[in-house]
């Protein structure tokens, strides 16, 4: 017999009681795992996507759409800048390199992009099997699309007008697959790469896809606007110096037709407003860890109470004012311990299965099987907060009148 | 003449200013067995929690086996009460989210004494407790509650046993037996045995007695 064994008996003996404690601190710590596993991973993902590109220019919108459709590919690009325009960019001393992108069809929904080998270089993305592109029709894939379009060397596909399956597909002009990029975790897993020369000749191409782009271009902003011969969609910029921070978003946004976007600006106000979104939900799982906390302190309380005689009995049997709140505190701690293990155990559980499925729907991986910083923090708040309630039970304990409960009547 | 069990002086008690207990010169030796007699009120539970050290007199000294209790500093005093003074309870007061054997390993750890379980479970078999060990309080009828009451408070071999009001609640065959057994019990550890009751029937079975008046 010791403290412990004492402390889990009194935890037994109101099972359910106990049961219902844990739960509920379970579930405010499970969410908040929940919470941080996605946002750190969402966050990893999207600096790894954007690390290396310090700008992102094309055409003039909205800064944000231009950074998630040249960077992350989730949105519809701006619209294309004139190849002349992006060829005089180039000779900035202030840039250091400029890797041009040309979008605008897909393939099952993978999104092809014309790019040059630096954009592979940008992720260190390296050809598992096969080589890169070097003629236009040329296509290397993603080590997801591959996965998922099971094409292998030298097979042909063509690719479908749009950004979205279901669009019109380009079939006088097929692509071979000459290499397969091995898994980089970056964005490059879920695109198909050409040479920028086929997506325009693609386009270049079809009589009737002029016309239509002619009144997408005025109409309807809703559709991706295509890459026409010698027009690129974006260009991802590295800077050649700090000092070009400073002054070449301002040069590009005021001098030219073109828009100079930073996705570390344009992701951190993306999560900022994500952000709102997970402080709500963050704050309600706090309420409820706090209300487990309360719950805790009330059942210990009252429990307290009834084991007014039980106390007065232990110090009786010799037992010091200070071995009964350390006694408290235990029966607290483990109803803590077993919340936070229980809820890391949960949160974790759930992320997985959240991320399995969303990485079937949305091919946005997210693993439950990882450990983020800020689940410590988590762990120390949660028990402190355990620790606290059972801190007035405790002294409530210390403080017991022996001989006045053993001479109640 | 070996050293008292206890020995009481000039003991006096006061709640709130209104004095409750009067008691000059008492020396109990060990084995030594006595009932504390007087109706209620007259101080009776309020003698017992002075002799174990729970509640210190308004005037007057206590010594148990040689100490005196007001000197022992708090915590020194709550473990010498767990070893050497074992206390019966007129509510019993065992306790109930533990088993019978884990209410005498409770007493053995909280007295610092080395846990026993053989030596436990051989004190519930000698008790006719034996298959009780692993029975909650709850299921043990009153007898048998009482007798694991006894148990737990002779587990750690007492100097002193002191005990509230054993039979009130018991008809006179199960009267009788509680006092065999706390009588055995005390016998078993040499140990000096203060009842208090205001139970008549028992009278009889004690030459020592003392008679408290309550407050003058």
């Amino acid at each position: 017999m010791n403290l412990l064994r004492l402390s889990l008996a009194y935890i037994r003996a109101r099972a359910l009681n106990s049961a219902l404690n844990v739960l509920l601190l379970a579930l405010g710590v499970g969410t908040i795992v929940v919470l941080l596993l996605f946002t750190h991973q969402l966050q990893q993902r999207l600096e790894r996507d954007s690390d290396g590109i310090d700008l992102v220019v094309g055409a003039k919108g909205s800064p944000l759409q231009l950074i998630l459709s040249s960077v992350y590919h989730v949105d519809i690009p701006t619209g294309n800048i004139p190849l002349q325009d992006a060829e005089k960019l180039k000779t900035n001393p202030l840039i250091k390199s400029a890797v041009p992108l040309a979008l605008g069809d897909s393939y099952e929904g993978f999104r092809i992009v014309g790019t040059n080998h630096d954009y592979v270089s940008l992720y260190q993305g390296k050809p598992a099997q096969g080589r890169l592109w070097e003629k236009p029709y040329e296509a290397v894939l993603g080590s997801e699309v591959a996965a998922h379009a099971r094409l292998n060397l030298g097979d042909k596909f063509v690719g479908s007008h749009g950004l979205v399956e279901g669009g019109e597909k380009h079939e006088h002009s097929p692509y071979t697959v000459v290499g397969l990029l091995a898994p980089s975790g970056s964005v490059l897993d879920r695109l198909v790469l050409t040479s920028v020369e086929s997506v325009w000749e693609i386009h270049g191409q079809g009589p009737h896809e002029k016309d239509e782009d002619e009144d997408e271009n005025g109409s309807d902003p809703t559709k991706p606007r295509h890459v026409q011969p010698q027009e690129l969609t974006a260009l991802l910029v590295q800077y050649a110096s700090p000092m070009a921070a400073a002054m070449l978003p301002r040069q590009i946004n005021s001098q030219s037709a073109l828009q100079a976007a930073s996705p570390a600006f344009e992701s951190a106000r993306l999560l900022n407003l994500v952000g709102v979104g997970v402080q709500t939900v963050q704050a309600f799982a706090l309420v409820l860890i706090l209300c487990a906390g309360l719950s805790v302190f009330i059942a210990l309380y009252n429990a307290l109470r009834e084991r007014s005689y039980d106390l007065a009995v232990m110090r009786s049997l010799g037992a010091s004012p200070g071995k009964l709140l350390v006694a408290i505190l235990i029966e607290g701690m483990i109803l803590a311990c077993a919340g936070v293990v229980l809820g890391l155990v949960l949160g974790h559980a759930l992320t997985e299965v959240l991320g399995t499925w969303l990485h079937a729907s949305q091919r946005v991986y997210i693993t439950g099987w990882t450990v983020v910083p800020g689940e410590f923090l988590l762990i120390v708040a949660a028990l402190a907060v355990g620790l606290l309630s059972a801190l007035l039970p405790a002294v409530l304990a210390y403080r017991t009148d022996i001989a006045e409960v053993l001479a109640r009547r | 003449m070996t050293e008292p069990a206890f020995a009481v002086k000039h003991l006096r008690h006061a709640y709130n200013g209104e004095e409750v207990l009067r008691l000059d010169d008492w020396s109990v030796a060990e084995g030594e067995s006595w009932l504390v007699l007087g109706p209620s009120g007259s101080g009776k539970t309020t003698l017992l929690h002075i002799l174990a050290g729970i509640l210190a007199p308004t005037e007057g000294s206590v010594s148990v086996a040689g100490r005196a209790l007001r000197e022992l500093p708090a915590s020194e005093l709550d473990r010498f009460r767990g070893r050497n003074i074992g206390i019966v309870f007129q509510r019993l007061h065992l306790i109930s989210s533990l088993t019978i054997l884990g209410n005498l390993l409770l007493a053995q750890y909280l007295a610092g004494a080395s846990r026993d379980i053989g030596a436990a479970r051989g004190l519930l078999a000698s008790l006719g407790l034996a298959d009780k060990g692993d029975s909650r309080p709850r299921a043990l009828s009153f007898g048998q509650s009482q007798r694991a009451a006894v148990a737990r408070a002779v587990v750690n071999s007492p100097r002193l046993i002191l005990a509230d009001e054993p039979t009130s609640n018991l008809d006179d065959a199960n009267a009788a037996a509680a006092l065999d057994v706390l009588l055995a019990q005390a016998r078993a550890c040499n140990a000096a045995l203060v009842i208090a009751t205001h139970d008549r029937r028992i009278r009889d079975r004690f030459e020592r007695q003392i008679t408290l008046a309550g407050g003058a």
